[in-house]
């Protein structure tokens, strides 16, 4: 095999890698679109917010110390435990509940019934209240995070490809637990959507609000439960991110990565973002090793919009987005 | 004698003289946003030295120093508000902490004459002072710190880098691009092979540009990044396996927080300095009792010693030293900020001179002059020890290639005094 076709094949698996990656971003503005037809720019902060307060509970942090004590005196910053990752994992879901709650009785619901843009709208609000509250709730330095996942490569996937192409493709360990956490997640929430006298009640909420009251659904309810399942998968993006790059405020930029999959796999599809995640990883990696080289590099980011307008050429609603057509 | 001479003379004029307004340092920080935690140390040891000055010594030359603090979180927009909002308020001098925001307030200061400071970024070639008459870049510089780190290495292979290839990871923004045209400079003329691996901006994604170093095999890697994309780097070279002590990150790529995510992996990493590190020095113990154990730290007091925290300091302490040079210059303490550029242009930094401030051996001695903005260019070397979680100075301060970079600084500042029919000189 010639050494460029094995080059490709390594960047190939990891640019699967790093789809899965972007699609666990991608599934957060999925479940909220589906539910509610609100784009919720909060999102890549919501993942932020999810991980700062993961290690905020796990390292014993106390919470706004830093306004505390500018109030009161003192120096108080942490509790003097820390929390088993199992735990504080709990813990944060349920933060993030509480979080969605907020959202639907102090946002949400004093708009429904309003244009898409103007819900569009309170979302940039909330992401910027958001990271204002995660700022003074855990403070701005970066943060390691360590739930015991593993990281580094894989030398039994470096081992086994050495011996059939003599060269050993790099894997990272925490790619593959992501890859692994992400088809679950996406198994779940598929059976959820589907199965469960919930996940109907979503869907139909999705289609038309009015219709869904008159059937007797809450929206209260319904909102609650979609906002903190995107929390949920938040979380785990925040968590798979910020073990790589330690927990910080360039964490809500991930939201950059998921657009791209949005408009590829479409706003209305939980598969659609995984096979749309995919796409985006392994074309913009393919493109980087190809071409990069070429025409100087860093080619990534707008490739991935490219590639995405592409497809939209072809299927303006997304590969698995819903066609919406409209009658005259 | 002299010098006890002016010190007199300047007391007994202010004995006598009028109450003087303070001297404003503002600061334009950021402690907000996804560079806070590089803003945040910098920002509180600005504040500190100055806190240190007011309370030891009643201030400068007996005026109190005022520290205006302005959140720019990094944005260069915000930088240039935050520089229109402050400057009516007597500002001495500008230490922006950003290369964007420096370039937007290079003909802005110039034109306000009010004299701007960039140490370690900016626009390198402000070094020359004949076309950039109020900006200055001591003690060292971009270009200064890409020919320390081919120093480092030539010491480190006996004098010879032919034949060795280095790969260059940078931010792919103005700031990251800045060592290119240096290192290609550097290649030619000592044989190495140079790769650059641009990244895009933020760099919470950099599995390409690993792989690619992963395949090519490159001897060293050389890093000019910033914010996230310093601790990605970091775990990304940790997770291809790449020798660390074989990985030296740029000054601002060199903090404990870019290399605590990635734990112990990241033993044996380098970075470029231009100042000392921890906290051992007398000023440190003046420091405890005049500030830190009287309540008067700046933001939490939690960053006291870090690398950033140092470097802000070290750029309150060049601040205060060139304010004093201004004052013993024009025979008056209540300079302004015409007269505090002069103090910055006569700044003459001596071993001698940082013993008597208490910080031995922090920083490398270094003068300015009209025609010399950047100071004598001396880089040195930090290494990360993860076990101890410290830094240790491994290079001593040392010159960098004025041959090469002397003549990048002349055809860049020249195409800069063209554009903006600028008559290089010096008054």
């Amino acid at each position: 095999m010639p050494d460029q076709l094995i080059f490709a094949t390594e960047v190939i698996l990891n640019g699967l890698m790093a789809g899965v990656l972007y699609a666990l971003v991608a599934l957060g503005f999925v479940l909220i679109y589906k539910a509610s037809g609100i784009f919720n720019y909060a999102q890549g902060v919501m993942a932020l917010f999810a991980a700062m307060t993961l290690v905020g509970i796990m390292n014993g942090q106390v919470p706004f110390a830093h306004l505390i004590n500018a109030v009161f005196g003192g120096h108080i910053t942490h509790f003097g435990w820390h929390i088993p990752a199992l735990l504080a994992i709990l813990l944060t879901m349920g933060v993030m509940v509480l979080l969605a709650w907020c959202v639907q009785r102090f946002v949400m619901r004093h708009l429904v019934g309003q244009e898409p843009i103007i819900l569009f709208m309170a979302t940039i609000g909330l992401a910027y209240f958001l990271e204002g509250v995660a700022d003074l709730m855990w403070g701005s330095e970066i943060k390691t995070l360590d739930v015991g996942l593993p990281q580094g490569i894989n030398l039994w996937i470096d081992e086994a490809t050495f011996n059939i192409f003599g060269y050993g493709f790099f894997i990272d360990n925490l790619d593959i637990v992501a890859t692994v956490i992400a088809a679950l997640l996406v198994a779940a929430l598929v059976a959820f959507s589907q199965y469960t006298k919930q996940g109907r009640a979503m869907r139909a909420v999705a289609d038309d609000h009015q219709a869904a009251l008159s059937v007797g659904i809450s929206l209260n309810f319904i909102w609650i439960m979609v906002w903190s399942v995107a929390g949920f998968v938040a979380l785990v993006a925040g968590i798979m991110w910020g073990t790589k790059s330690g927990v910080q405020f360039s964490l809500s930029l991930i939201a950059l990565k998921a657009l791209p999959v949005l408009m590829l796999g479409g706003f209305t599809s939980i598969p659609g973002a995984i096979v749309g995640g995919l796409i985006i990883g392994v074309g913009e990696k393919l493109f980087e090793f190809a071409i990069g080289p070429l025409v100087g590099g860093a080619t990534e980011n707008w490739f991935a919009y490219v590639l995405a307008l592409i497809f939209l050429v072809f299927r303006p609603q997304g590969l698995f987005g819903e066609k919406i057509i409209e009658r005259v | 004698m002299k010098k006890k001479l002016a010190t007199v003379a300047l007391g007994a004029l202010m004995a006598a003289g009028p109450a003087m307004a303070d001297l404003v340092f503002p600061s334009l920080s950021y402690r907000t946003g996804p560079y806070a935690a590089g803003g945040i140390p910098f920002a509180d040891g600005y504040a500190d030295y100055f806190t240190l000055l007011n309370e030891r010594d009643g201030g400068i030359g007996g005026v109190m120093a005022k520290v205006i603090e302005c959140e720019t979180g990094y944005n260069t927009e915000k930088g240039v508000e935050c520089y229109e909002s402050t400057k009516g308020e007597g500002a001495l001098i500008y230490q922006p902490l950003s290369t964007g925001i420096t370039y937007q307030l290079i003909p802005k200061t110039t034109a306000d004459d009010i004299p701007m400071h960039t140490m370690g970024y900016g626009r390198t070639s402000a070094k020359n002072g004949k076309v950039f008459s109020h900006t200055f870049n001591y003690p060292a510089n971009y270009w200064d710190g890409a020919s320390g780190a081919i120093n480092y290495l030539l010491d480190e292979n006996g004098g010879d880098l032919s034949g060795k290839k280095i790969a260059l990871v940078y931010h792919n923004s103005a700031y990251g691009k800045e060592p290119i045209r240096t290192l290609e400079e550097l290649s030619k003329k000592h044989g190495f092979e140079l790769a650059a691996l641009p990244v895009d901006h933020p760099g919470q994604e950099q599995k390409s540009q690993w792989l690619q170093i992963r395949r090519d095999k490159p001897d060293y890697v050389l890093m000019w990044g910033w914010g996230v994309m310093n601790q990605v780097a970091i775990q990304e070279a940790a997770n291809i396996r790449f020798p660390m002590e074989n990985f030296i990150g740029i000054w601002w790529s060199g903090a404990e927080h870019d290399v605590m995510p990635a734990g112990d992996a990241a033993n044996g990493y380098k970075a470029l300095t231009f100042h000392n590190v921890g906290t051992d020095y007398p000023l440190y113990d003046d420091l405890k009792t005049h500030v830190i154990d009287a309540g008067k730290a700046a933001g939490a007091g939690d960053q006291v010693g870090t690398v950033l925290y140092n470097r802000g300091l070290y750029a309150a302490m060049l601040a205060a030293e060139a304010a004093k040079k201004a004052q013993e210059i024009h025979g008056t303490a209540d300079i302004n900020a015409s007269q505090m550029r002069d103090g910055m242009e006569a700044l003459e930094m001596t071993e001698e001179k940082m013993t008597e401030l208490g910080l031995p051996n922090f920083g490398p001695t270094f003068s300015v002059t009209c025609e010399n903005h950047g100071g004598d260019a001396l880089v040195g070397v930090t290494q990360w020890d993860a076990a101890n979680k410290a830094w240790t100075l491994i290079s001593e301060f040392k010159p960098t290639d004025g041959e090469v970079i002397g003549a990048l600084i002349e055809e860049d500042s020249a195409a800069y005094a063209a554009e903006n029919n600028i008559e290089p000189a010096c008054n």
